[in-house]
């Protein structure tokens, strides 16, 4: 027996590392099939309007795409040196880079907003007058376009909000260098965050 | 903690900074790669960068930051079985398409 599970039964609470950690990869899961019912139909879309989504992926801004996707990523990494920080009890270290985190997911979302922006100023919105006179595949295209880019964008909201949670367990010691499964449970979310956005960037920004 | 024991209900052991730094600085590179890729305007190749060096990154993702190389084997038979159901969906879904 190591020193979490002795220190757990001298406190005289109930903690299974292993069970709280298998149940947040089995929502990780659930996650992976609600994606991948979204990407089948963006796959099956795309080689029955090859052409129009090819023409519509041109409309959207690489460079910021590719800035999210460098932002998602570093966001990863200031995430799991939070949890490698806290587990060496350096307490304040690990807010630091949980706080990077929540900062960069914030960034994201700015980021979208102002891609979002730009787009809806355009006329380019589901169910806009200027969209449905368009052939149906870019119709299609550009639903999709907002429909997952939205869905993991609310994804990003939901973990920025659980982060700044996380943050104030940090400060009050709930989560400490022998119990961090809520910290590493808040990563293995964020990291699937990352891996969808990872599939996002080709399909969507660099299918022209 | 070495791997064997990492079947109890116990954490693993802890990988250091530089390793997760090496990690970053890959998906950063393979990021440039493939968006080098797609700039070339050759299908092929911007084809190759989406079911080569995208799966790649997932997987980096998934093995170091989400910790799977470290985790039991019990857990990564889980993962492997979780995509491999999200295969055959989508195998079966472009073989009915393609073949109907």
């Amino acid at each position: 027996m190591g020193a979490p599970a002795e220190a757990a039964e001298h406190a005289g609470e109930h903690r299974d590392y292993a069970g709280a950690k298998l149940g947040m990869w089995i929502f990780v899961f659930t996650e992976l099939i609600l994606f991948g019912g979204l990407f089948v139909a963006y796959g099956m879309y795309r080689s029955m309007h090859a052409h129009d989504f090819h023409k519509a992926s041109g409309e959207l801004n690489v460079t910021l795409g590719v800035v999210n996707t460098l932002i998602l990523l570093t966001s990863s990494l200031t995430m799991v040196l939070s949890i490698v920080a806290i587990r060496l009890g350096r307490k304040l270290q690990s807010m630091l880079f949980l706080a990077c985190t929540m900062l960069l997911g914030a960034a994201f979302l700015v980021n979208k907003f102002f891609e979002w922006k730009a787009k809806i100023h355009h006329g380019i919105y589901p169910g806009s007058e200027h969209l449905m006179a368009r052939p149906p595949g870019e119709r299609l295209f550009f639903g999709l376009y907002f429909g997952m880019t939205g869905l993991h964008g609310l994804h990003v909201t939901i973990g920025v909000v659980v982060m700044s949670v996380m943050l104030v367990f940090l400060a009050r010691d709930r989560i400490r260098h022998n119990d961090f499964i809520k910290l590493e449970n808040t990563g293995l979310y964020w990291h699937l965050v990352d891996i969808i956005w990872i599939f996002l960037l080709p399909l969507f920004y660099l299918a022209a | 903690m070495n791997p064997s024991m990492q079947t109890q209900a116990e954490p693993p052991h802890i990988v250091g900074y530089a390793t997760f730094i090496k990690v970053w600085i890959a998906l950063v590179v393979l990021t440039g790669l493939l968006v080098g890729l797609s700039v070339t305007r050759r299908p092929h190749l911007a084809l190759l960068g989406l079911l080569v060096i995208t799966p790649t990154k997932a997987s980096l993702v998934l093995f170091y930051f989400m910790h799977l190389k470290y985790e039991s084997a019990a857990l990564k038979y889980m993962v492997a079985v979780a995509i491999v159901v999200l295969i055959i969906f989508i195998g079966l879904t472009f073989s009915d398409y393609l073949f109907r």
